[in-house]
């Protein structure tokens, strides 16, 4: 009776019925993802239009053209593998939370944070996934090969990259659950979601750009406060930049902020469960 | 004609209370959309330090940054939240039955719905807007002299194009929700007008800044008018006969989408069939 539930059986047990759910709608599995990869398309390109009129993101700051695009595609893993496995949950729980379908959640006897934060993937997403495995993979042998002062990464880049991106999923999956779940007290909270939208957002450039009398302040708070700025700075600088000094200070830093971000999101989790009460009655 | 007019302002009046309800939600909803903005402004910044701040296409990074802030008030005006998908929901839900045989024209009904919501909605947001240009006030220092802040003629070209842009984008997206009589599912068609919108519209970047042959293909693209025109108005971009020629241009595309959605309503009228009660 009090046997633990076996969570890796019934994590595959979830991606495996998405993804036959996906399969059985096939054409619009293929509109989802044709629609994902034009964004990330589209937004390369204004990239690209930018490094038309400069040769790099803040004078001095080593984000050239290529190094750019390694950012560029970190934040495209980053953010598919949150929007395959977790963006469809948390969207969810709000509704649940409105509905009273927490309930059936809450009787079910195995973590309610696991069960509501992976129940759903979204396979489509994953199409930016393998876009920015091959903006990575093109810009780093760019970087490789160039004639001047070519880029080498030994091993413990190629070691730490996957690790450092896995973080950045963790965190930014605990700032997400825990907006969703303070909609446990506020009732509806359509504003909150903007709010995480626009918070990751700052997430999404090179932290050297966060400058002068308001940039400087900025910087801090989301890189040790709310840590959303260590989400892709970390492991891209992991692969373009040698590991030490600050880099090494910040590669630390964001392990304890990983840690850090899970438990505060559990608590508040939790905390919000305890004062859930269901819809219905 | 009295009733007709009474009818339309009562009309204009519920919606206009049912907007207000959420006022503070408004608000707060309003000062964070200035949030994505000011990663911009950073990241516009990096780049004019690595240009040693020469200007880039007629954009000083002053000028850059009152860009971004006008394309907020254009966008004010013409982004319709909901327009499109919400006709496309009742045409396939059949709520679209009420128009039909109520005295009340479907589209006329939305614009006046819509305009009550923007009313609300400037009503609310004018506070936080005039917080932000008055933090603000020191990019819009250095604009040309035929530039809104000099000129009384560009003002008023100004605010025609930020009317036109409305209209536009209200004719505009209620034609993409009248397809909803021939497909019942749009989503994917206002999936790639959002994407086209949010690129080519102008509020990611000045659309004057992309090199050919995509700079001509936009041009003749309405979308410039929903954000680029009237800050390129603004800004003093436009001048004399240039500037009258393109507010004509707007006129002949709002024209242009007026007599579609009304086309298309009316040749949708006639295919829909509508069952139970």
């Amino acid at each position: 009776m009090n046997q633990r539930p076996a969570y890796g059986a019934i994590f595959l047990t979830f991606v495996r019925n998405s993804l036959m759910r996906d399969m059985s709608f096939r054409t619009n599995f293929v509109i989802e993802c044709i629609s994902s990869l034009s964004w990330a398309a589209m937004n390369l390109g204004f990239y690209l239009l930018i490094f038309q009129y400069t040769d790099e993101i803040g004078q001095g700051s080593g984000w050239g053209k290529h190094e750019f695009f390694v950012f560029l595609a970190t934040s495209m893993l980053v953010n598919s593998l949150v929007q395959t496995f977790f963006m469809p949950n948390c969207e969810e729980l709000s509704e649940l939370i409105r509905s009273g379908g927490l309930d059936f959640a809450l009787l079910k006897p195995i973590d309610t944070q696991f069960l509501v934060s992976l129940q759903k993937s979204d396979w489509s997403s994953l199409s930016n996934f393998l876009l920015g495995l091959g903006l990575l993979g093109y810009s780093q042998w760019q970087l490789a090969t160039r004639a001047t002062d070519p880029l080498t990464f030994g091993p413990v880049a190629l070691l730490l990259y996957p690790v450092y991106v896995l973080c950045g999923v963790v965190i930014l999956y605990s700032l997400m659950i825990a907006l969703s779940a303070t909609s446990i007290w506020m009732g509806r909270n359509q504003t909150l979601y903007d709010f995480w939208f626009y918070i990751t957002n700052f997430s999404r450039y090179p932290m050297e750009i966060y400058e002068g009398t308001w940039g400087s302040p900025l910087r801090w708070a989301f890189t040790y406060m709310v840590p959303v700025l260590v989400v892709v700075n970390v492991p891209a600088r992991v692969m373009v930049q040698p590991l030490r000094g600050e880099n090494a200070f910040l590669a630390l830093f964001a392990l304890a902020a990983t840690v850090a971000s899970l438990a505060a999101s559990r608590w508040i989790f939790r905390r919000a469960l305890e004062s859930y009460r269901s819809a219905s009655s | 004609m009295v009733g007709r007019v009474i009818t339309w302002w009562t009309i204009l009046r519920i919606c206009l209370e049912e907007r207000l309800v959420y006022r503070g939600d408004f608000a707060l909803g309003t000062l964070m959309r200035f949030l994505p903005i000011v990663t911009q402004i950073f990241l516009w910044s990096a780049v004019f330090t690595a240009r040693d701040w020469r200007p880039l296409q007629g954009y000083g990074y002053e000028q850059f940054v009152a860009y971004y802030l006008l394309t907020m008030v254009s966008r004010a005006f013409s982004s319709m939240p909901g327009l499109a998908s919400g006709i496309a929901g009742q045409i396939r839900q059949g709520e679209i039955k009420k128009y039909l045989i109520q005295p009340v024209d479907l589209i006329g009904f939305l614009l006046l719905t819509r305009v009550a919501h923007k009313a609300a909605y400037y009503s609310v947001a004018i506070a936080p807007f005039a917080l932000v240009f008055f933090l603000c006030r020191s990019y819009f220092g250095d604009l040309p002299d035929h530039a809104a802040t000099h000129s009384l003629t560009t003002a008023a070209a100004f605010v025609v194009a930020l009317v036109m842009s409305f209209l536009l984008g209200f004719f505009l997206e209620t034609s993409l929700g009248l397809v909803g009589f021939w497909f019942l599912e749009v989503n994917s068609l206002l999936f790639v007008y959002m994407l086209m919108n949010f690129f080519l519209s102008g509020h990611m970047f000045p659309l004057d800044m992309l090199p050919e042959p995509w700079r001509t293909i936009v041009e003749l693209c309405p979308l410039q008018y929903l954000a680029y025109f009237p800050v390129a108005v603004f800004l003093g971009k436009f001048q004399g006969g240039e500037l009258a020629r393109a507010l004509l241009v707007e006129f002949a595309w709002l024209a242009f989408f007026v007599a579609l959605s009304r086309i298309l309503y009316w040749r949708g009228v006639k295919r829909y069939s509508g069952y139970g009660g």
